[in-house]
């Protein structure tokens, strides 16, 4: 058994099956949608059938990191859902979490929510707890099925999707090496209690929002870590699109080739909490030992989470049989009409029962 | 009240939690707490282990629902299936990420985690086990299997094979 320093020591990924395609969504509302996937570099996203929420989607998740990294839930000492689609608005998903992996009932447990960088917020307090040995393995999890209003242009990118990193000091896949935030009161995006859909402050979650708090928590890192975009053979960014990351990496400096496996956003649209851990799993995928990687996550409201990690030997070893890669995620699915969208959303009105 | 019945249950749901005798090896799911099996049940008090079943297993017979259960409406037309696990239970369950077309008896399927209804809008939400083709379940949605959730209408489509 191989200790280190903390960081993570299994991970999975889940998706559901069905995916819809801007055209799709733009031809109900008149609106040139290849046009608009283009402008989004978004070429379809993820729909959870009408059975999955965050809970199940998270369950499957862990479910797979479990597995791969053959680790007992019971030795789950915490265990953190990030999500702004939990089921609930008063009861948590990760007691529901646990008990579905097996983990209760020794754990401590909470619910959070930061927009879309609730999951990297879990992962900065489970290696909180790692570090202080308060716990042996920590689960943080990033789940979102969120949703924009109809004809809303966040229509046309909030998908669903989820990812659970174990943290632990044993068997390490990849360490962490330094982690840094950067957080300020910018309105950029929210939903008020009780409001079905969220609203935005449309290009003012830009500038002001994603690239100031992306671009400088990076380059934070980089101070604290003394690195710069040369060390790092990978950089995953938070992706509401498939436009932001690819424009932040580059001001930042680093190159297509290092962005590559990070960028998943086009192939199953913005999966909110999920998205930049989604993308460091396809990092991960393919990563080899010794290789860096920069991971920046992002949330409205707001503030980023970034993260210096070291791909171990034992990534080596890592069993990577068990569930999907996240390519098979990227290429496969079902496509939808928006009529069968409308209806597994829930976006038809049925009356009154 | 639903509530407390429901979550007696959560184990088996979850988790698929069945038991074992010790004396006979026969497995059960819901589990028991005297074995039906052994020739005499009192040979296997204080011998039933906890087991949880893997969640892999065969159809053995399925049929294609069209008209919905209350809270099912969504999903129609949809698949329940007996399902023989691994370790011996049959077990009744929805059946998805498959199309009516494509199901068949023999079809090699593994437990997945969903929700199964909702006690209305301010209700609370049951989880459980459903099952999944076991190549979606491990291999995941294979690309261009079908255009959406066939409209499988027609009458001739239900079917329920003993």
């Amino acid at each position: 058994m191989q200790h280190s320093e903390a960081g993570i020591v299994s991970y999975g990924v889940y998706v559901p099956r069905y995916r819809i395609t801007p055209a799709e969504i733009g031809q109900v509302w008149g609106v040139d949608g290849v046009a608009m996937g283009q402008g989004l570099n978004i070429e379809r996203k993820s729909v959870p059938a009408p059975d999955e929420d965050t809970v199940t989607i998270s369950t499957e998740a862990l479910r797979v990191a479990l597995a791969r990294g053959r680790i007992d839930p019971q030795e789950i000492g915490a265990l953190y859902v990030g999500s702004e689609s939990h089921p609930y608005a008063v009861k948590p998903t990760a007691t529901i979490v646990a008990h579905a992996v097996g983990a209760t009932p020794s754990l401590t447990a909470a619910d959070f929510e930061f927009a879309c960088k609730a999951g990297t917020a879990a992962i900065q307090t489970c290696l909180g707890l790692v570090r202080s040995e308060m716990i042996r393995y920590g689960v943080a999890i990033g789940t979102d099925t969120s949703q924009g209003a109809p004809g809303d242009a966040l229509e046309y990118s909030a998908s669903a999707g989820g990812g659970a990193l174990v943290i632990g000091r044993e068997n390490v896949i990849a360490s962490v090496n330094h982690t840094v935030s950067y957080t300020t009161d910018t309105p950029d995006f929210w939903r008020r209690e009780g409001q079905r859909y969220p609203s935005h402050g449309g290009r003012f979650t830009g500038e002001p929002a994603y690239f100031r708090h992306v671009g400088e928590c990076a380059k934070l890192m980089f101070k604290q870590a003394g690195t710069t975009t040369k060390d790092y053979a990978h950089a995953v960014f938070h992706q509401p699109n498939g436009k932001f990351p690819r424009r932040i990496g580059t001001q930042l400096g680093f190159t297509d080739d290092q962005l590559r496996y990070g960028m998943v956003t086009p192939r199953i649209g913005n999966t909110y909490s999920a998205a930049a851990l989604i993308g460091l799993a396809n990092v991960l995928d393919h990563a080899k030992p010794g290789e860096r990687i920069l991971v920046v996550g992002y949330g409205s409201g707001a503030g980023s989470d970034a993260f210096d990690l070291t791909v171990t030997d034992a990534a080596a070893q890592y069993d990577r049989s068990i569930g999907l890669p996240v390519q098979q995620y990227l290429d496969s699915g079902v496509e939808l009409s928006y009529s069968v969208y409308a209806k597994f959303r829930g976006k038809i009105h049925m009356g009154e029962a | 009240m639903a509530i407390a019945r429901f979550w007696r249950e959560t184990p088996r749901r979850y988790n698929l939690g069945g038991s074992r005798c010790l004396v006979c090896q026969s497995v059960y799911f819901p589990p028991r707490t005297v074995c039906p099996t052994c020739s005499t049940h009192r040979q296997s008090i204080g011998k039933m282990e906890p087991l949880q079943l893997s969640g892999d297993g065969e159809v053995v017979s399925y049929t294609v629902v069209h008209e919905a259960a209350i809270g099912f409406e969504m999903q129609v037309p949809y698949v329940l299936a007996l399902v023989r696990t691994t370790e011996g239970p049959l077990l009744t369950g929805q059946v998805v990420n498959v199309v009516p077309d494509e199901m068949r008896v023999g079809l090699k399927v593994r437990a997945t985690f969903r929700k199964l209804r909702e006690e209305g809008p301010a209700g609370v939400i049951h989880y459980g086990y459903k099952f999944a083709p076991r190549e979606e379940a491990e291999a995941g949605p294979r690309a261009g299997r079908e255009a959406e959730p066939a409209p499988a209408h027609s009458p001739d489509v239900s079917r329920a094979r003993a």
